[in-house]
């Protein structure tokens, strides 16, 4: 069989396992819309969470951008782990006892006030929306690259698959897909990444490879590609560009983010126990570090593999996987200085780069640079499929219960009933694919910038607020309130100044203390802390009752 | 509530308090302080037994298995500390 005989076949099968476990799982609660009843085990909301997490950035993109970026890549591998640590010690546990259907539930609540509640759904929409964007556009370029339909075709394709269980099934079919979602996608990273690990290295287990020894040379694999990174004129790939003070807040404000970001806490309202919260999370940890400590193995691999294979090469000899990504755009060679071979130097080389190389081919043209049998290629297109559509149903969960069951039923029409809300959650759910759908068909130009963005606006606007809400007694609505105000404003405001209005200002130069806008999000959540704090010394302390219902999330079983 | 069982919770929330610091402390030595701030001066030297530079370790794969390993140690005091505080949700909810 044909790779694309192959991804045809995998890509059919596996959407034909998400509609059948969305047949078998649908809601007919509100409960079991937003929060599939409580009735998750959790370790398979670990799965989901893992699945839910991670987006098609993560399984396309990252091993790219570390394989790039070197050292400056950690940022995404802390950053993007590091918040589960928080999540677990300051907010699921205690969410989790709350018992609420979302976010912004819990903010009306705790700050005992609509326009907080407002203020959170707002963010909520906001954060989710600019991300699934990116999602969804993931979903067509699967399917435009691995499959040869337009990418709009592609972007109808999964908008017709998510509206199905997403629709259906609320958070109820969304976990179950998600738990299948997470095994097609783990499974398609590991595959060719031992491969690879076996072949550079002759370790099978690429997170030991990657501190092996190089097979080719003989010497240690990063001495390896450090050494040939210095020669042709990049910096060290064990060392960074990045200031220690930027790599510092970046890592922090991801951190943070991935922490407020409401598609992930509302997974923790799916288990049934405070207790089944606390391992959860852990359990959700396991399965992303699986993977995302494959993905620096993956990106020295493919850069010493890249390096070694193309590096002053004749244009006239390269291997045929060249030929196939150079076609889709995603390499490009240019002979600027006409001598036929192909010079692939940074910054510090005295020649001029030839070849400009799209992040996503890292792990996209890895089976075939490692010659690898046509069904791994196949396999990597579904599980591409599964992350983008994993992530993408997530949060438009999150988008349609802050409509229907905040919006709704918790501010304009309390007296909605159970069938009215859950109708309202359906077709909440499908007013968002649709939405989604004209964001993937209509992508905004700068797909990347904003989902720093949903980040930084996370960690500003959510982290400080649901931890003072928990930790601090006395933290008042007014100071909830200015504090999210204020911390979405700074960061939206630099964000928006350096990445839409003036990019050509966006320098280490320009920027304050040299934050770049990916973390910024640090300086806005330090604000909305600061904001919250001071303002609520200076206010009434909160009602009784509010103050009675800390005391209860603090512990998992109050005590007659 | 009567003021036994509010002197509880108050210890076991000070307990609480108490482990969730000393956890992300490490939390944030492994990570911002052997992965960005010390990253230098550790990658002088490998993670014995291995190629890797101890700093780059750090930041791109150790970091990432502390992370695990700390959710885990948390999950086991807590049900510890739920069970020594009465207030578990094994027994009775």
């Amino acid at each position: 069989m044909t790779a694309q005989q192959w991804t045809l076949a995998l890509v059919v099968a596996s959407f034909a396992l998400y509609i059948g476990i969305a047949i078998r799982s649908r809601a007919s609660t509100t409960k079991e819309f937003y929060v599939a009843g409580t009735g998750v085990s959790p370790l398979a909301n670990g799965m989901a969470t893992a699945a839910d997490w991670m987006s098609a950035a993560s399984f396309l993109g990252m091993a790219g951008l570390i394989s790039f970026m070197g050292y400056d890549g950690s940022v995404y591998l802390m950053g993007w782990t590091g918040g589960y640590v928080l999540l677990a010690l300051l907010l699921a546990p205690y969410l989790r006892k709350f018992g609420a259907f979302t976010v912004p539930d819990f903010v009306g609540d705790r700050y005992y006030s609509q326009t907080a509640r407002i203020v959170a759904v707002v963010c909520a929409i906001f954060i989710s929306f600019t991300y699934v964007a990116g999602q969804m556009r993931g979903v067509g370029i699967v399917f435009g690259r691995f499959l040869e339909v337009d990418i709009d075709v592609g972007v109808y394709i999964g908008m017709a698959v998510v509206f199905f269980y997403a629709v259906l099934g609320g958070m109820k079919g969304i976990t179950y897909t998600q738990v299948a979602q997470y095994c097609v996608l783990i499974f398609a990273y590991l595959v060719p990444a031992i491969f690879l690990s076996i072949m550079v290295t002759g370790n099978p287990i690429p997170q030991l490879g990657l501190g092996g020894v190089d097979l080719a040379s003989g010497t240690p694999l990063l001495e390896r590609l450090n050494g040939l990174n210095t020669e042709l004129g990049f910096t060290e790939y064990t060392s960074g560009t990045k200031s220690m003070l930027d790599v510092f807040f970046i890592t922090t404000a991801l951190m943070v983010g991935t922490a407020g970001l409401p598609h992930v806490i509302i997974r923790f309202y799916t288990v049934p126990r405070v207790r089944d919260a606390r391992v959860s999370v852990g359990w959700a940890l396991v399965f992303i570090a699986l993977l995302y400590t494959t993905a620096p193995a993956i990106a020295v691999f493919a850069r010493t593999n890249l390096i070694n294979s193309i590096s002053e090469t004749p244009y006239s000899e390269v291997p045929e996987w060249f030929t196939t990504w150079e076609d889709t755009g995603l390499l490009r060679f240019e002979d600027l200085n006409g001598d036929g071979r192909i010079q692939f130097v940074g910054p510090n080389s005295p020649m001029e780069n030839e070849l400009t190389v799209d992040n996503d081919i890292i792990v996209l043209a890895n089976p075939e640079i490692a010659e690898l049998p046509n069904w791994v290629i196949g396999l990597v297109a579904a599980g591409g499929l599964a992350a983008a559509l994993s992530t993408a149903a997530g949060l438009l969960l999150v988008v349609s219960s802050a409509v229907s069951h905040d919006l709704l039923k918790r501010s304009l029409m309390p007296e909605i009933s159970e069938r009215g809300e859950l109708l309202a959650a359906r077709l909440a759910a499908a007013a968002a694919v649709l939405f989604a759908g004209y964001l993937g068909t209509h992508p905004p130009g700068y797909v990347a910038q904003v989902v720093a963005f949903a980040f930084g606006l996370a960690a500003s606007s959510f982290f400080p607020i649901i931890i003072l809400g928990i930790f601090s007694k006395r933290t008042t609505r007014e100071g909830a309130i200015l504090g999210m105000i204020s911390g979405i404003a700074l960061t939206g405001a630099y964000i928006v100044w350096f990445t839409l209005m003036h990019p050509e200002l966006s320098n280490t130069d320009n920027w304050w203390f040299g934050i770049s806008p990916q973390g910024i999000g640090t300086v806005g959540m330090l604000l909305n802390f600061a904001v919250t704090m001071t303002v609520s010394r200076f206010t009434p302390e909160p009602p009784e009752h509010v103050q009675r219902m800390v005391d209860s999330i603090r512990v998992p079983r109050s005590v007659a | 509530m009567p003021e036994d069982t509010t002197a509880r919770h108050k210890e076991y929330w000070r307990r609480n308090i108490r482990y969730v610091g000393m956890l992300l402390a490490v939390w944030f030595l492994v990570s911002f302080g052997f992965g960005i701030l010390l990253v230098e001066p550790l990658n002088s030297v490998n993670l014995p037994g291995t190629a890797y530079p101890l700093g780059f370790w750090f930041a791109q794969q150790g970091a990432i298995y502390v992370f695990v390993v700390l959710i885990f140690v948390y999950v086991k005091l807590m049900n510890g500390l739920d069970q020594e505080f009465g207030v578990s949700e094994e027994d009775g909810a």
